[in-house]
């Protein structure tokens, strides 16, 4: 028997959702066809990583902070490297901004091939995971094994290792990658982005939901290529300031069903990650990305989460491309690192997560003895919009059965790829003091 | 608390397609982590599907919505304990569980989170959250071996790819992982590395902690920073005395042992050690004027015996 959900009250819920990074459950209560209640629930525990950061040296972030998430290490390290150096008034030469970008390229590749085909698209082929669909999908998932493995070589030559890399420090890095080694790693950024390519027409190939939503995007600008290490923030209701502003737009609250704050955006929910950043800075992506952009059907934005596998797609195509080009291109560096001398004061810094923007803030002792931490992860940042998403959603598929909304609940949720792990304790220490 | 996947999820029907259930079954499960030892499993790029074709992926929600009923053969467990949930949730995955393998420094150690076991954590709940009452945690981040029987431990923060591989290749096996005790130093002769702590003098963990990892900072020319825990037999003390003789401040002394693997023994008794070396160097030398906030991190006011 099928319950109609246009009547009487249903729960729809998720107890653990899976294929997300972390621990996180759905929670959305229908009352006689009306969506009542939607939690994104978020139970994953906390760890207080603001609070132990309070007494650390300035040269220990990129390290400590790395271990918030296995997946994106590298946003933890460079959004907290900008930060400190900001605070210290340095700037790094552009060499090494350059190898920040090939490194940051590596976590796209690996971060962006796990979820556009372990995470999201068993959802579109039907299996339950992608060890499941590789029986009847090998092909793919031995093609997405590929692509993974080309983006976790290049943080194992650059950063040491793909998980919590080692190489990455205040002021740049401990050793340059030597010419040789960069070059080795070419020959498989190649083969990715040719299997990448070919993967268009299958993402895109999908069926997905009408389902456009009109929230607030927010990424980084373009200012040095499309946004990933370094720019200033950017909105799709035309502000452009500098990160140190975030903060004065950005405003954190603590809701009771979850372990992550909520964010909004001059009172609104916004949305960062591959949509936003798609759809304010299409113009800076490599040629062959926006070649595969347009195979792909997506116009100058995309507003349906649903299609944000064709998007990442789009950015898989491109962060190869730009680490193929910056390899090429690598004349080595003067240094491997600047000097970071320690100082009283506060810094800011943004970069682009794979699942969006990460920012940074610190306040330091003249020591360099840090006196207090702020770090806004995206999945906290989206929190709002996914539940804003849900709400819509089942609002507009009341006439689907129980179980079949639920799984597309799920769905939604997945093309987020939420990183609950991120996502949990974080607040803005402002917010204390009220 | 998250139930167990036999009471918040359907088994799934059996697949007629599938071998004969001869495979054994293989559950990962997590708690307080960041994700990246689980995450190593699915970077066996190049072994992930013959893994799969070994074992039979039961549980291991971050991959598959599918879940087959416990017992599982082999547990991989990520994460420490540190909520009053996951203390009971522990002992659900023990009972479901053949064999359980702890994965990882927070597993293994209680993980970076473990450092809350030096501070007050009522203060570290309002330094973070606007209501601390929505949150259920523990004022300890513990490892799974001061809860449940653990059949194996593997270092890192991360763990290792091959070493992964070759513990679960050992539990299929029936027989006893092959994984080094010895220190990072003996990596770093192996390789060929020049010692970066004799020739350079930089700090390095390295004489304290246990192989694993290939002796990867040194050959990136940094120091060990003690991802993967102290080995067997450490001589904390001495290379204390070593980094305070290379000029290290005793402040960075006490954090340098204070980090992934704060919670172990040796770390945790060396980091304390230094806490009240500095404690003491302010109570008898007041013209030292150490800031507020490295006075506070070495404080410790609430470290007690050990738990």
């Amino acid at each position: 028997v099928t319950h109609k959900l246009t009547s009487g009250s249903h729960v729809l819920s998720v107890e653990t959702l899976a294929r997300v990074e972390g621990e996180g459950g759905m929670h959305v209560h229908v009352q006689d066809g009306e969506v009542l209640d939607v939690h994104l629930r978020i139970f994953e525990p906390p760890r207080f990583f603001e609070a132990f950061l309070r007494g650390r040296s300035h040269t220990e972030p990129p390290d400590i902070t790395a271990r918030i998430c296995g997946i994106c290490p590298v946003a933890y390290q460079f959004s907290a490297c900008l930060a400190i150096e900001d605070a210290c008034g340095v700037v790094v030469p552009d060499e090494i901004r350059l190898l920040r970008r090939l490194l940051y390229c590596g976590e796209w590749i690996e971060s962006h091939a796990l979820h556009i085909f372990f995470l999201h698209a068993p959802d579109l082929l039907g299996y339950d995971g992608a060890i499941e669909m590789a029986r009847d999908h090998r092909g793919l998932v031995e093609s997405a094994l590929r692509m993974k493995r080309a983006g976790n070589e290049l943080m194992t030559v650059v950063g040491g290792r793909s998980v919590h890399p080692v190489n990455v420090r205040v002021g740049g890095f401990h050793r340059l990658p030597r010419r040789d080694e960069l070059l080795a790693l070419r020959p498989a950024l190649v083969a990715a982005r040719e299997e990448a390519i070919a993967a268009v027409p299958v993402v895109s190939g999908f069926e997905f939901p009408e389902f456009e939503q009109p929230y607030l995007y927010l990424s980084l600008d373009s200012s040095n290529g499309y946004p990933l290490e370094s720019g200033a923030l950017l909105t799709s209701g035309g502000l452009r300031a500098p990160v140190a502003e975030f903060g004065t737009h950005v405003v954190e609250q603590h809701v009771a069903h979850s372990n992550a704050l909520h964010s909004t955006f001059d009172g609104q929910p916004y949305v960062v990650g591959p949509l936003a950043r798609y759809s304010l800075n299409a113009a800076a992506l490599s040629p062959l990305a926006r070649e595969a952009a347009e195979a792909g059907g997506l116009g100058p934005t995309c507003r349906n989460p649903f299609k944000s596998i064709i998007v990442r797609t789009v950015e898989l195509i491109h962060a190869l491309d730009e680490a193929i080009a910056i390899i090429d291109g690598w004349q080595g560096a003067p240094v491997a690192s600047v000097d970071v001398p320690a100082r009283a004061g506060e810094g800011h810094g943004a970069t682009e997560a794979p699942r969006g923007l990460l920012y940074h803030r610190y306040r330091f002792d003249d020591d360099g003895t840090i006196l207090d931490a702020q770090i806004v992860p995206p999945t906290a940042q989206n929190q709002p919009a996914i539940e804003a998403d849900l709400r819509a959603f089942v609002q507009a598929n009341l006439h689907l059965s129980h179980e079949e909304l639920t799984r597309q609940c799920e769905v939604a949720i997945r093309t987020y790829d939420p990183c609950i792990s991120c996502a949990t304790h974080f607040l803005d220490l402002s917010i204390e003091h009220i | 608390m998250t139930d167990l996947p036999t009471t918040s999820r359907t088994p799934v029907e059996p697949d007629p397609d599938e071998p004969a259930p001869t495979r054994p079954t293989l559950a990962v499960w997590k708690f307080a982590s960041c994700d990246g030892c689980q995450l190593t499993l699915l970077n066996c790029e190049d072994e992930l599907l013959a893994v799969a074709e070994r074992v039979q992926v039961a549980y291991f929600p971050e991959a598959t919505r599918a879940v087959v009923e416990g017992p599982y053969d082999i547990s991989l467990v990520e994460g420490s304990i540190t909520t009053p949930g996951d203390a009971e949730r522990i002992q659900q995955v023990r009972a479901a569980s053949r064999t359980l393998v702890t994965i990882g420094a927070c597993a293994t150690s209680g993980g970076i989170q473990a450092l809350r076991n030096f501070a007050d954590v009522g203060e570290y709940l309002s330094v973070v959250y606007a209501h601390p009452a929505y949150l259920a945690t523990l004022d300890r981040s513990t490892p799974i071996s001061a809860h449940v029987t653990v059949d194996f431990q593997l270092r890192g923060c991360p763990i290792d790819k091959a070493q992964l591989l070759e513990v679960l290749a050992a539990m299929l096996q029936g027989r006893r992982p092959r994984i080094p005790t010895h220190s990072v130093c003996v990596e770093c002769k192996r390789r060929g590395t020049v010692c970066v702590a004799v020739a350079d003098g930089k700090p390095c963990l390295g004489p304290a902690t246990q192989a694993g990892c290939g002796a990867l900072c040194p050959s990136y020319h940094r120091g060990c920073y003690g991802c993967f825990g102290p080995h067997d037999t450490p001589n904390t003390a001495s290379l204390a005395d070593r980094l305070r003789a290379n000029g290290m401040p005793e402040v960075d002394v006490m954090r340098f042992f204070r980090t992934f693997n704060a919670g172990a023994q040796p770390f945790r008794v060396q980091s304390l050690a230094s806490a009240q070396a500095e404690r003491d160097a302010v109570l008898t030398n007041p013209t030292i004027q150490p800031s507020e906030s490295s006075a506070q991190a070495a404080a410790g006011p609430r470290e007690e015996a050990s738990p």
